[in-house]
């Protein structure tokens, strides 16, 4: 068996790919969901309704949609210079916890003010999380990928640690919790009385903000250089470290916004719940976007809504909401051999 | 108890031993991996895979040791899986193992649910016991600390003694450590690289598996969400600290399970002191402090993480 590179396919092509791989997940999916004695069409017609089926449940998807968002751009932008950070989960949590800090009355400032300073201090602290394994591996050549999930442990047990001391709120009744950040510190909601609020707007100009960078920039160019090809990168003079640097300065604050647009926005403080593994999911977001920043709006709509889709079925049939991690999972390793039969025909001699 | 002098009892070595075990059945499998040149982040999917498999096979009365098997051959199923989407296919074996992961762990979890609908606490069943081997098991502190296991502690270290002989003095094992240092000469000797390193894969994956049923069938008696806890991660580490060899792993596996254990007595003497978290969280950033230590003069399998084409140079 050998794979022989095709011709660059049309956009039509490239578009019927993912949608292959997510009706071969949904066939796939349905074996468990048969399984479980229901009948796979009224299954994923409830989680389709649960996901989009009223104004309650859009708003709902387009709410968990928001923390992905963030993930997935800061995935996006760190696989395509090939660095791989799958610590996102630490960078929310420590974006949580600077929100806390100075969110809970340190800086009596206006909300105008306020939040930019701490969105700021945010990207900083998550962009100097990831710091730390950029420079082991280009300077010792430790590999990243184990210390950034390494560093999700050790910074979990951090949070859990400051929650149940300097950040704990006296009056949680004993729950390990932040105390709530101040109203100047809250972002506002989009629709009155709906839990959608702003940090989807921020989420979306995000998204917008790196695609320009990676498009029409200098540094955007060098990262998806050195992605495709380091020595090449070296050769034409790019400094390939300093741009894997820069690479992660953005991957680590992208990811630290979205446990400050939880914080911020939704939860109002912090908990050890914040995150369901928005920094794990974040990788299939990323990767069902084929890594386009605006893409990854697309994908993480689409990934919440499964999640979201999925809690309200398990409601209604007796299929366990853990379907919806199945689904997610089936669908990023569908979707890597879509994009490998869009660029390659296998030939089977 | 003073804190040096819980390092010369013997509950604190019997303890150690117990700690390491499924840490050296997981981090052989992934080294059997990495030596042919797929590094396997499934890991931490397939040790809670297997976790499941191993117990809810003895759960539904089945043997301990069926239990065993069926945990190995869910191990391999993944395997496969992963070593079909980067080895004839050449895929991102970063991509494809975080993937094999969230869906080997999301699949347990499902499974779990759809056979457990109601329980709130985990069913328990009856595990291993330890089997004291007469003689050597009354030699005091490292006789008690090594002979008085359970049969898959002791299967554990045949595991390693099987890997080093089979790598080092087999021509299986030659094509396995060629095909992850030079696969073009693998080739060159009519031998086809896409099927020991998928071979090495899929039998590498039942390892971990075995490692992650050890849990369920040894040290503790049921299974639970998150039980894994990163320990296959933490093997991923042990195989770089061991420079990829066997014996090397297996002293750094004791080595990290003795730091491990005495970090729980630590805490328990250090009377509330210094936040409990401190503790936990000192087995990972000793492992990253090791990869550290090690990372500049480790010497990579040269081929790692390369897909192979037939006829590619």
């Amino acid at each position: 068996m050998r794979l022989e590179p095709k011709p660059a396919p049309s956009l039509a092509v490239t578009l019927l790919f993912p949608l292959a791989a997510i009706a071969t997940t949904l066939v796939l999916t349905s074996i468990l969901v048969l399984a479980a004695g229901a009948s796979p069409l009224s299954v994923f017609y409830l989680v389709a309704k649960g996901a989009a089926g009223s104004q309650f449940a859009l708003l709902e998807t387009l709410t968990r949609a928001t923390p992905l968002i963030f993930t997935g751009l800061a995935i996006a932008v760190a696989f395509r210079a090939k660095l791989w950070n799958i610590g996102a989960e630490a960078q929310l949590y420590i974006g949580g916890v600077v929100t806390v800090v100075l969110g809970t009355g340190a800086l009596p400032l206006p909300s105008v003010i306020l939040i930019p300073v701490i969105m700021v201090a945010v990207m900083a602290a998550g962009a100097l999380l990831l710091l730390g394994p950029a420079v082991l591996k280009t300077r010792f050549g430790v590999d990243e990928v184990v210390t950034t999930l390494l560093l999700n442990f050790i910074v979990l047990l951090f949070v859990s640690m400051l929650l149940e001391g300097v950040l704990k709120d006296p009056m949680g009744l004993g729950w390990p919790q932040s105390q709530k950040v101040v109203a100047e510190a809250q972002l506002p909601r989009l629709i009155q009385g709906k839990r959608l609020h702003y940090g989807f707007v921020i989420a979306l100009a995000s998204a917008v903000l790196v695609w320009v960078v990676m498009k029409k920039t200098v540094l955007g160019y060098e990262m998806r250089a050195v992605g495709l090809n380091p020595e090449g990168a070296r050769f034409v003079g790019i400094l390939v470290n300093r741009a894997l640097m820069k690479t992660a300065l953005l991957s680590g604050g992208l990811a630290a916004l979205a446990g400050f647009s939880e914080v911020s926005g939704l939860k109002g403080n912090l908990t050890l719940d914040l995150s369901p593994g928005y920094g794990y999911t974040g990788i299939v977001v990323a990767m069902l976007a084929m890594l386009n920043p605006l893409g990854v709006i697309a994908s993480a709509i689409f990934v919440a809504g499964i999640f979201v889709g999925a809690d309200a079925m398990s409601r209604a049939a007796k299929v366990p909401s853990y379907i919806a991690d199945v689904m997610v999972a089936t669908s990023l390793l569908t979707m890597v051999v879509a994009i490998l039969l869009t660029r390659f025909r296998i030939r089977w001699r | 108890m003073d804190a040096l002098e819980i390092l010369f009892t013997a509950s604190f070595w019997v303890a150690a031993i117990r700690i390491a075990s499924p840490l050296i059945f997981a981090t052989m499998g992934e080294l059997i991996c990495e030596r042919a040149g797929v590094l396997n982040l499934g890991i931490e999917g397939i040790m809670t895979a297997g976790a499941f498999a191993g117990w809810f096979t003895v759960y539904s009365g089945g043997n301990l040791w069926a239990g065993l098997l069926v945990a190995a051959l869910v191990g391999a199923m993944f395997g496969l899986l992963h070593a079909t989407l980067t080895v004839p296919l050449g895929l991102s074996q970063h991509v494809v193992g975080i993937g094999v992961t969230l869906l080997a762990t999301s699949l347990t979890y499902y499974t779990y649910r759809l056979a457990l609908p109601e329980v709130t606490s985990p069913p328990k069943i009856e595990p291993f016991q330890p089997l004291p081997i007469p003689g050597l098991s009354s030699i005091p502190v490292v006789g008690e600390a090594l002979f008085t296991q359970t049969p898959l502690t002791y299967l554990a270290f045949v595991s390693v003694a099987a890997v080093a002989w089979i790598l080092y003095r087999t021509p299986i094992g030659l094509a396995v450590r060629a095909a992850g240092e030079n696969p073009s000469a693998v080739e060159a000797q009519g031998i086809s690289v896409t099927s020991i390193r998928m071979g090495a894969v899929v039998v590498g994956s039942a390892l971990m598996a075995v490692g992650g049923a050890f849990l369920t069938t040894s040290a503790f008696n049921s299974f639970f969400f998150q039980m894994i806890n990163g320990r296959g991660w933490i093997c991923i580490a042990l195989v770089v600290f061991g420079s990829w060899r066997p014996g090397k792993a297996l002293i750094g596996a004791i080595l990290f399970a003795a730091f491990d254990a005495y970090q729980v007595r630590l805490q328990q003497i250090s009377g509330g002191i210094v936040p409990y978290q401190v503790f936990l969280m000192m087995p990972y950033a000793l492992s990253i402090l090791a990869l550290i230590l090690v990372a500049r003069r480790a010497t990579y399998p040269k081929a790692l993480m390369i897909p192979y084409q037939k006829g590619e140079r």
